[in-house]
């Protein structure tokens, strides 16, 4: 473990740090759930009955291994060769189901039995539910109550499941907030719940207990990669930031892979400049939100400030701590697409490709111009979910 | 010596020390000393200002409206300093600020407590600094300025943990009722008892103030019979949230609390 330890000096440390990003800035209320989950999850995932059960849900119920598929007209316009990870095609419509299935088999292992989560536009609510609803586990979701309004589709899709949906009223009423309601009921619940976390944020051992779920995207990437162009890695891998789980995900196998160039790209919302965005390196500083040292959006005196983008997922004013350190240290690359690039980007994709992605995923697209790829080249993109909960945005598109 | 350490020093009486959170700059913005020169006034023994945070996630909607209400009045750390930059004019008892750790580290934690000790800031309660980071980058600087820093237990915190963060502490131990934010639930039931015993038991260094659900005479009574006295937060935000004559009310609200009989008020 120690020598796996340092050869990959971008994960995680024994004192839950990236660098000087991460750790675990909770109350003394939170404490004890925080220190079972640390003290636990490693060698519970390791258990070989884990793995096995693991493995078969993502096998046989999230439908894995997803698709790599080499994009041929998306290649021909951008000249180079552009391979799409097609978590779209998970159970679910997206990547979250990876980390929720994890965190389900993992909460029944510690005996919870109730599951809360914080939803932003609704998918990794609907992914918790999905899971809760396959385990026969109880599940609260806060969601913001602006969200509510905004997201209803998937608000139904969660209450089929039979989640419970409660709305968080305070503060910006949407994803910080529904995540701060979604600890308070932690606080609140200290022994029988377990708090499944959406993204690669909150105190360790949360980012990266969710990156290892996620890593499922990049593992399949090498092998998938070997399969159809003889070697295992890329020169770019290419993803959208918002916490960031499928960017960790897709990013985790190449860590020390230096010639992988690791792209995240970031919200920019009406314009890195316009006041209306989520590019969180570019307009944020060091500090603590939601548990951990990282990089946050906020004011000159330290309050959180409420981010913007057309993409619900992508709305939050910070980066996972390991994004952060990725950022910091030069090993990550952070641009940024807006709204407006974005959804040009999934419409080009839609009539090039035939596939639909969401608006999330499409901000990884748009950047696709400015990587400076040669034909020689090969590009992953993670293409991290569908676009059927974004049609109501593009329909406003269409003519 | 520390005004906090001195008060618990030389605590005669039985009774039960009084500590009064409010939130800074609320309901009004220029309302914080007004506050604080009524609950001293009233007969609080150490009162705790709350800086307001846009994501207070240890508290409970109460104090989470009254953190909205002083963003949205304008409060930020600076003004607050302005606010009581000649306190000690007038206010003799300890001044706690409480506050969520972000705000203070943008304000630079040195700056930050050297701002404390100009102003006569005796103590932090930080929920969110974790006690390792604390010990390891902060508390030579917290000791430079002679500012206490003051941490919690929970009926969940194990005998190890307590014994740790006694080590650490200095001024006294925020000893959460029960498992909950702040303003969810009331009184003190035989589950806290038990627990309230087995901290007695454990002959700590520090003494205790008891907070979370403390709201009236009974429950500080109570909570002053297995501590040093008890810390009253939402309940006291909901008479600033109803109050018309906030000097008058603040008084009569810390007076009823404590209990005190009127010719010791008068005297």
């Amino acid at each position: 473990m120690e020598a796996v330890a340092e050869k990959n000096s971008f994960q995680v440390n024994n004192r839950g740090y990236y660098g000087t990003f991460g750790g675990a800035f909770i109350p003394e209320m939170l404490y004890p759930n925080v220190e079972e989950l640390r003290e636990n999850y490693l060698q519970i995932i390791a258990e070989p009955a884990f793995q096995k059960e693991y493995n078969d849900l993502l096998r046989n119920y999230v439908g894995r291994p997803t698709p790599l598929y080499r994009a041929n007209r998306l290649s021909e316009k951008y000249k180079t060769n552009v391979f799409l990870k097609r978590e779209d095609l998970c159970h679910t419509g997206a990547h979250k189901v990876n980390n929720t299935i994890g965190q389900i088999l993992l909460a029944k292992r510690l005996g919870k039995q109730r599951v809360v989560a914080e939803t932003g536009a609704g998918q990794h609510g609907v992914a918790t539910a999905t899971v809760c609803a396959l385990m026969n586990i109880e599940c609260i979701v806060y969601m913001g109550e602006l969200d509510i309004e905004r997201q209803a589709p998937n608000v139904a899709r969660m209450k089929m499941l039979g989640a419970e949906v409660r709305a968080a009223t305070c503060g910006s009423k949407t994803l910080k907030d529904a995540t701060n309601e979604a600890m308070r009921h932690w606080i609140n619940n200290p022994i029988d719940t377990h708090y499944i976390i959406g993204s690669v944020v909150g105190p360790h051992p949360y980012p990266d207990m969710v990156a290892r779920f996620q890593s499922i995207i990049s593992e399949e990437m090498r092998w998938q990669l070997k399969e159809q162009t003889g070697s295992e890695t890329p020169d770019y891998v290419v993803a959208c930031v918002g916490g960031g789980s499928n960017a960790a995900g897709a990013f985790y196998h190449f860590l020390d892979d230096e010639n992988v160039k690791l792209v995240a790209v970031e919200a920019a919302g009406q314009g890195v400049n316009s006041g209306h965005s989520a590019a969180t390196t570019a307009l944020g500083k060091p500090g603590v939100l939601h548990g951990s040292r990282t990089i946050l959006m906020q004011t000159e005196d330290g309050q959180v400030t409420e981010p913007y983008s057309i993409s619900a997922g992508l709305d939050y004013p910070g980066i996972g701590p390991q994004h952060a350190y990725l950022y910091d240290s030069g090993r990550g690359t952070f641009l940024s697409a807006t709204d407006e690039e974005s959804v040009q980007a999934a419409f080009e994709l839609t009539r090039l490709e035939g596939i639909i992605p969401a608006l999330e995923s499409s901000h990884a697209l748009a950047v696709l111009g400015r990587l400076g790829a040669s034909e020689n080249e090969t590009v992953v993109l993670n293409l991290s979910g569908r676009g059927d909960k974004d049609m109501a945005t593009y329909m406003k598109y269409i003519d | 010596m520390n005004r906090i350490t001195s008060l618990f020093k030389n605590k005669t009486s039985d009774e039960g020390l009084l500590n009064v959170y409010f939130t800074a700059g609320f309901p009004k913005l220029n309302d914080t000393l007004n506050v604080l020169t009524a609950l001293q006034e009233g007969g609080a023994d150490l009162v705790e200002i709350g800086m307001p945070y846009s994501d207070p996630v240890a508290d409970g909607e109460t104090i989470q409206k009254s953190n909205d209400q002083a963003l949205e009045n304008g409060m930020t750390v600076r003004i607050l300093f302005d606010q009581l930059k000649d306190m000690r004019n007038t206010i003799h008892v300890p001044v706690l600020l409480m506050g969520y750790v972000n705000p203070v580290l943008q304000y630079g934690i040195e700056n930050f407590c050297k701002k404390c000790a100009e102003v006569g800031v005796d103590g932090l309660i930080l929920p969110d600094m974790p006690m390792d980071v604390y010990e390891t980058e902060y508390k030579q600087i917290f000791d430079t300025y002679g500012i206490l820093n003051i941490f919690l237990v929970t009926p969940q915190t194990s005998e190890k943990r307590i014994r740790q963060i006694d080590e650490v502490s200095e001024g006294f131990i925020y000893t959460v009722s029960s498992a909950s934010v702040t303003g969810s639930k009331s009184g003190v039931s035989g589950d806290m008892e038990s627990y309230f015993n087995r901290l007695n038991a454990m002959n700590l260094k520090n003494p205790r103030l008891i907070g979370f659900g403390i709201k009236d005479h009974a429950t500080y009574k109570k909570a002053s019979d297995y501590a040093a006295g008890a810390i009253i937060g939402s309940a006291f935000i909901r008479v600033l949230e109803q109050s018309t004559d906030l000097s008058n009310d603040i008084k009569t609200f810390v007076r009823e609390v404590k209990n005190e009989p009127l010719e010791v008020l008068s005297a």
